[in-house]
């Protein structure tokens, strides 16, 4: 009963995550932005929705095989998203930073300075 | 509850092909078609969970390992291009 409801609240969960993810990978403006939304929710989710699987197995040679496929993904995740950024950071993709504001928060420090220089 | 799971998996792989159609850049594609591959192997666990299927972990065990290697692989390919032919 109580595993029954731990594996739906994985399950469930890992469809959330999912979700985000891919309404992140499609809706963020940069792509650096989109490699983080798409890397983050990735390595929870896949755990979260395979742990829920193994315990509605139970404890067989599948759910063996599943932690398998748990410490692949887990080890595999970080690795391309590390090796996909540094590629597109090789390959001539910007981080796109969003200049103006940061000017006028500049400019207004800047201001602020010379104001308190004055008095 | 595996229904819904299944159900946001299929909407997560529509929205993930719609950016490796959309995606301006090589990058997105590759990121988008590696998400894709993910979301791939959690639908053979769950679907074929849900269906019953035999020895579909198998399945989903190889095609972990091979989206790994292809994506590695055709990111090493890519590392250098520049569409504008500019050396950065």
């Amino acid at each position: 009963m109580i595993i029954e409801i731990l594996s739906d609240m994985c399950l469930l969960f890992g469809g959330i995550f999912t979700l985000t993810g891919a309404i992140g990978l499609l809706r963020l403006p940069n792509f650096f932005t989109r490699l983080h939304a798409a890397s983050v929710t990735e390595s929870l989710a896949a755990p979260l929705l395979i742990v829920g699987i193994i315990l509605d197995t139970g404890f067989t040679l599948d759910s063996a095989k599943l932690v398998l496929i748990i410490i692949i993904m887990v080890v595999a995740n970080p690795t391309i998203t590390h090796a996909l950024c540094r590629a597109a950071a090789h390959g001539g993709v910007n981080p796109d930073m969003d200049t103006k504001n940061n000017e006028i928060s500049q400019s207004k420090t800047e201001t602020e300075i010379s104001a308190k220089e004055l008095k | 509850m595996i229904a819904a799971a299944i159900i946001a998996l299929l909407i997560t792989l529509a929205l993930t092909l719609i950016r490796a159609f959309l995606g301006p850049n090589i990058y997105d594609q590759i990121l988008a078609v590696n998400s894709f591959g993910t979301k791939t192997v959690l639908l053979i666990v769950v679907g074929g969970h849900a269906l019953g299927w035999f020895s579909y972990v198998d399945i989903a065990l190889m095609y972990a390992l091979v989206n790994f290697v292809g994506t590695l692989a055709v990111m090493r390919f890519f590392e250098q291009y520049n569409p504008q032919g500019e050396q950065s």
